[in-house]
């Protein structure tokens, strides 16, 4: 497979597929939470696996990531990512009166029952959209819940893509409590299979092959 | 008595040489396998963080061999003899091949089991001897090799850094 050169148009094309999906993920968070969230313009990355773990903060960084497989007519990964104040944070917000301390412990039923809660949620109301917009099938795998450091979780779900390529492409969202860099924050991976773009720009009425 | 020691850094896929007193470690382990070949009496020491098991299954007209164990193997052990290794006293130790997620059944999903196994039989084909390894399990695992005292520092989130 050669080196990937999207069009600008394609890159506005999947540009706008992270901003349908995570602006919808962004408020079935709010109501999660009952607080604003706010999302960045999603960035589409073409990135080595050690420059994909350097965007959440390099191989080592501890990080909670949920791994959903999507199958369908357009299929790819996706990883949500929190750090472990973050993830602590949220679980507190869902259910206040469980201590928790990841970094120490292993987390229990409950916690990590919450965890997956939210991250169905997301990546539902994220599908959702996107399925809606490009008028195609989706169904998201259940989630595969790990806390430990990026370089193994985000090498561990991309396996079949590491035969084809030596890249990733990933659309990447960060989400926000609010502007500053304080409060909830988290990184939503769509990476979808080499053969899905064709499928996409197809779907979305925009020539591939440019 | 230390002279400034460098470390080198690996990163995915790829594969590195050094002479001590450098050391030379790779970060993030996960279904990956770091390998370490050594020579302790020239104190070189080479290691791979490999992917995949069998470059077979590549789809791609020029991949990376280092990516895979059965390209990046020999590799790994040329560039030792170009270091002054010798053949007949490389060593090996392993580390990784972790199952990171509990994906329930495809192959696809066992990788790190079959990148250990991958990695051992081609040690064997090559007559190098498996000194010590730690693999398995769920947990990334960053390693780094000192070719001086031929030791392996494993180190995981939540747990002392031990040597094997």
């Amino acid at each position: 497979m050669k080196s990937y050169e999207f069009s600008s148009e394609q890159l506005d094309v999947l540009r706008e597929i992270g901003n349908i999906g995570a602006g919808n993920a962004a408020t079935s968070m709010s109501e999660l939470i009952n607080k604003r969230v706010h999302m960045d313009v999603p960035s589409v990355n073409i990135v080595t696996f050690d420059e994909m773990t350097e965007i959440v903060g390099g191989p080592e960084q501890l990080i909670v990531a949920m791994y959903f497989r999507i199958h369908g007519e357009t299929p790819a990964s996706v990883y949500f990512i929190l750090t472990i104040e973050e993830a602590e944070s949220l679980v507190k917000h869902m259910i206040p009166d469980q201590s928790i301390d990841l970094l120490n412990e292993q987390p229990n039923e409950m916690v990590i029952s919450a965890l997956k809660e939210v991250g169905n949620i997301m990546t539902g109301s994220y599908l959702t959209a996107l399925s809606d917009f490009m008028n195609v099938n989706l169904q998201s795998s259940i989630p595969y819940l790990n806390i430990d450091m990026a370089g193994a979780l985000l090498t561990a779900g991309l396996i079949e893509l590491l035969h084809i390529s030596d890249y990733v492409i990933v659309i990447d969202t960060e989400i926000k409590q609010d502007q500053t860099n304080n409060g909830l924050k988290g990184h939503f991976f769509l990476l979808p299979d080499l053969d899905s773009f064709p499928k996409i720009f197809q779907a979305l009425g925009i020539h591939s092959n440019g | 008595m230390d002279k400034a020691k460098t470390i080198v850094n690996v990163g995915i896929s790829d594969l590195n040489v050094v002479k001590a007193p450098n050391v030379i470690r790779t970060s993030g382990l996960g279904s990956c396998v770091g390998v370490v070949i050594y020579d302790l009496y020239e104190k070189v020491a080479g290691l791979a963080h490999i992917m995949l098991p069998d470059s077979k299954f590549s789809r791609q007209a020029n991949f990376n061999p280092y990516k895979y164990a059965d390209t990046a193997i020999p590799i790994l052990i040329e560039k030792l003899y170009s270091l002054g290794a010798r053949a007949n006293l490389l060593q090996a130790k392993l580390a990784g091949g972790s199952q990171m997620f509990q994906f329930s059944d495809s192959d696809v999903m066992r990788i790190g089991p079959r990148n250990v196994e991958a990695v051992k039989y081609i040690l064997k084909e090559e007559r190098i001897p498996i000194i010590s390894k730690d693999v398995g399990g769920n947990r990334g695992r960053t390693i780094e090799f000192d070719p001086r005292t031929g030791l392996l520092m494993v180190r995981s989130v939540n747990q002392e850094p031990f040597y094997i």
